[in-house]
Formats: structure tokens, C-alpha cells, sequence
């Protein structure tokens, strides 16, 4: 299959060329959020205050990294079920978020917002937290940090292994269960 | 009475925590091998592969095999005949605090509605079973979100029967697909009634993933229940493959003549769970 060292952010044409099934190595600046942290951003936009980070050509990794133990920049870092992040995918997608990355299935919503704008959904393995956070070099938080595991971290990765789960043409690579009725 | 001092029973859950979360059980690791063997998908394959370097990396840095190092579930089997001074509860929650703290381990519990983290990853779960003598025994759970998430309980018709269960089941796996971290293990708890369900179900999680429940026809229904899930051809990550479950593993309970309980508890690959003596 198909593989890809791309650098963040993320273009129109990064996406255009990403099929479901594709190995991407993610480099650069990614930002991790899950369910505590997109209630707030979304808090932010209703405000119409401006978010912790630039959303165009972003990356939103959904991650809760366990502590930094001494003498490394962030714990075990695996991804969480994104599907708890549906709710807010679509509107971040509007406004120029280029990537997600997590494990497990989305809504028809966030697919249809990644149609629309050009965006992608990556799958990052779950449960390998640690061999993950090999991958993340950096760590630092940037907004929320009263969150704990949910604050947004600005995250520095090198050769971050990704799988293309939806592209931005309608492809899936989850398979289908095959249910007899 | 027999006495056991509360810091022993501390100083041995907190070391429990740490080290359940950093090395993955020998017989979760051996299936990671059968599947790494023998997974018939090279995606799968490639997830088989991932999960042995990242049990590898995790033994060797202390390094959580995964951030969600989940709420702390207790099964305590507490004799009657022993005397914890300060409380069993207490002693043991102290020692899940240490541990999440000094193992640098994620804490992952809040408020429901609010959302507000509790700090110090309590409360503890704990489940007291009281039995016979004067020993004392400890199992921990390290349960993550994800694949709780995924679990479910049910309350069948009896008309419904082994037929109405096997479907539930099935059907859950399917529609999980992805989401729980597949290979997943099952506990599958049957009968009981509403609460106790669910409890049987999430303690069969226990049990070694390769031993044989002595009860031959349970034995038959857990392999049934373990092709039948396998045939929907989920695979690791949901990739697609024959590994969609490692084990299930079935426990039983009376239930009431009107009703038929029933409990799928999902248990991501990540099985991480200990137990001590005293």
C-alpha cells in the first residue's frame, strides 16, 4: 500500500492525493483534544472568542497521554474512540481542520464534513500508547490545562504512523461485519 | 483473628497498579503471538506485530501499555476471620492513589455531569465478597473507557434462550466494530438479575484467556460464542481479519423465573489485571 511522509499543516493537495488504506508518516505540529477540550473550543466559537490554535490545515489528535515520567516529553499517547468527537467534528471541519486522528468508527455527519472540506480521518493503533509516544518528541500545553489529560497539548511528532480510515472522496477502510440476517 | 496491616495491603496494590499497566499478562502475549502467526489479513498482522514491540517498549520504559490506564476495579475475597485496622476500603484506595501517582499512570475519573477530573483517579472500584477462613485475596482491574463504552446489559425473555443470547452478542460485537480495540476479550454474564449481571460478566474477564471453564457444556457455549463473533470478520483495529475476539468467557448465575439477564462486558486487548495474596 501506498505510503506517504506529509508535513503539517495539512494542504488541499496533501488530501487529494490520500485514498483509504494509505500509510501516512505524520511530521510536524499536531494538537491533541478530546471530549472535554471540544466542548470548550466549541464554548470559544460561540463566543466567537479565538481558539488556542490555527485550525487551518490543523491536525486534532484525540488523545489523553498518561503523565510524563522524568526525562520524557509525554507519557503513553495512544488514541481514543473518536466517535465522542463526532459532535464537533463537522463544524472544525468547516473551518479549516484538515485531520483527525483517532481509532474507531465515525458518523455519516463527519464524513460528509470531510467530502465538503477536503479533510481526512486517520486511525492511529489503540492500545499502543507507549510505542506511540515514541513517535512525539515534543509536548507542551497550550490552553486548558485545568483538563488534565483532556488539556490541548501542542504536540511535536516525527514519522507519526497513521492509516487513511475515511479520505475526503468517500472511502472506508474499516471492514464491513458480515452478519448472516 | 488474623490482622493485616492496611500499609502491606497499600504498598502491594500500589505496586499491583504499576505493574499491571507496564507488563502485559503471558497469556494476553501469547495470543498476541497466534495472531501475529496467524491473522490471515497483513493489516492485522501488522496490529499483532505493533501490540508485541509495544508490550516490549512498555516492560522496558514503564511506560504505560496504554494511556487509558482506566478506572481501578477491585475483586477482594476477604476472609472472615481477618481484622484490617483502618478498613479494607481505605487501605486499598490509598494504595490505588499511590500507585496511579508514583507510576506516573493516567487518572481518568470525573464528576458525570460536570466533568471535572477527581485528581487522584478515585474512587476505586471495589467488590467485597466475604468467604470462609482467614486469608485474604486481591485482584485488580485496570478497565479502559473505550471498551466499556462497547458493553452492554440486557434483561432476554427466557423464551429467547441460548438462540436470543448468541444474537445479542454478535450483534454487539458487530456494532462495536472498531471502537473497543478489537482483538476483544468477552465476559459474558448470564442470568442473576439486573445488577449482579454485569458484575459476573466483567469478573469472568478475570480468568486466564486459555483456560477451559470446567463445566463442559459452558466450555462449548464460550467456543461457540467465540466463532460466531470471529466469523464477522472485524479483525484487529477492525481491519479486517479473522482475530476479532481472543476469548470469551461465560459465567452463570440463578436468575428469576420471569427473566433472562444478560451482560456483554468488552474487554479491549489491553487486558491489564493482577492479583495478590496475603
Amino acid at each position: 500500500m501506498p505510503t506517504y511522509t506529509l508535513n503539517t499543516p495539512l494542504t488541499d493537495a496533501d488530501i487529494e492525493k490520500l485514498r483509504a488504506g494509505d500509510v501516512v508518516l505524520l511530521n510536524g505540529i499536531i494538537y491533541s483534544g478530546r471530549d472535554a477540550a471540544h466542548k470548550k473550543l466549541m464554548e470559544l466559537l460561540d463566543a466567537g472568542k479565538p481558539l488556542p490554535f490555527d485550525l487551518k490545515g490543523a491536525s486534532i489528535y484525540y488523545v489523553g497521554p498518561s503523565p510524563a515520567p522524568p526525562g520524557r516529553p509525554i507519557g503513553a499517547a495512544g488514541p481514543t474512540t473518536s466517535g465522542r468527537m463526532d459532535a464537533y467534528a463537522p463544524r472544525l471541519h468547516a473551518l479549516g481542520l484538515k485531520a483527525s486522528i483517532g481509532k474507531g468508527k465515525r458518523s455519516d455527519e463527519v464524513k460528509q464534513a470531510m467530502r465538503d472540506n477536503k479533510a481526512v480521518y486517520f486511525g492511529a493503533t489503540g492500545g499502543a500508547g507507549a510505542l506511540l509516544s515514541k513517535c512525539i518528541t515534543a509536548s507542551k500545553i497550550i490552553a486548558f490545562e485545568e483538563l488534565g489529560p483532556e488539556a490541548i497539548r501542542e504536540m511535536t511528532v516525527k514519522d507519526f504512523p497513521l492509516l487513511v480510515i475515511n479520505d475526503a472522496f468517500g472511502g472506508e477502510l474499516y471492514a464491513k461485519p458480515k452478519l448472516d440476517d | 483473628m488474623r490482622e493485616i496491616k492496611a500499609a502491606d495491603i497499600s504498598a502491594a496494590v500500589a505496586q499491583m497498579c504499576m505493574s499491571a499497566n507496564t507488563m502485559l499478562p503471558e497469556d494476553v502475549r501469547r495470543k498476541f503471538e497466534e495472531g501475529y502467526k496467524n491473522e490471515s489479513t497483513e493489516a492485522g498482522k501488522e496490529i499483532f506485530r505493533q501490540l508485541l514491540e509495544n508490550a516490549d517498549l512498555s516492560a522496558e520504559t514503564k511506560l504505560p501499555l496504554c494511556q487509558d490506564c482506566g478506572l481501578a476495579i477491585f475483586y477482594v475475597e476477604l476472609g472472615e476471620d481477618v481484622y484490617v485496622p483502618g478498613g479494607i476500603n481505605k487501605a486499598i484506595t490509598d494504595g490505588m492513589v499511590a500507585g496511579y501517582k508514583d507510576g506516573f499512570l493516567r487518572k481518568s475519573s470525573c464528576h458525570p455531569l460536570e466533568r471535572k477530573n477527581t485528581g487522584d483517579n478515585t474512587p476505586a472500584i471495589i467488590h467485597i465478597d466475604f468467604v470462609p477462613g482467614d486469608k485474604l485475596k486481591i485482584s485488580y482491574m485496570a478497565k479502559g473507557g473505550g471498551s466499556e463504552n462497547m458493553s452492554r446489559v440486557t434483561m432476554l425473555s427466557p423464551s429467547q434462550g441460548w438462540e436470543g443470547i448468541k444474537k445479542f452478542v454478535v450483534q454487539r460485537v458487530a456494532e462495536a466494530g472498531p471502537n473497543p480495540c478489537p482483538p476483544t476479550i468477552l465476559g459474558i454474564g448470564i442470568g442473576g438479575n439486573f445488577e449482579q449481571a454485569p458484575k459476573i460478566a466483567k469478573k469472568a474477564l478475570l480468568r486466564k484467556l486459555d483456560d477451559v471453564h470446567p463445566d463442559p457444556k459452558v466450555a462449548a457455549m464460550e467456543a461457540e460464542l467465540l466463532e460466531a463473533v470471529n466469523k464477522l470478520g472485524i479483525g484487529p483495529m477492525g481491519l479486517g481479519g479473522s482475530y476479532t475476539c481472543l476469548a470469551v468467557k461465560i459465567a452463570l448465575a440463578p436468575c428469576h423465573i420471569a427473566s433472562l439477564p444478560l451482560a456483554v462486558n468488552v474487554q479491549c486487548h489491553s487486558a491489564r489485571h493482577e492479583e495478590v495474596e496475603f
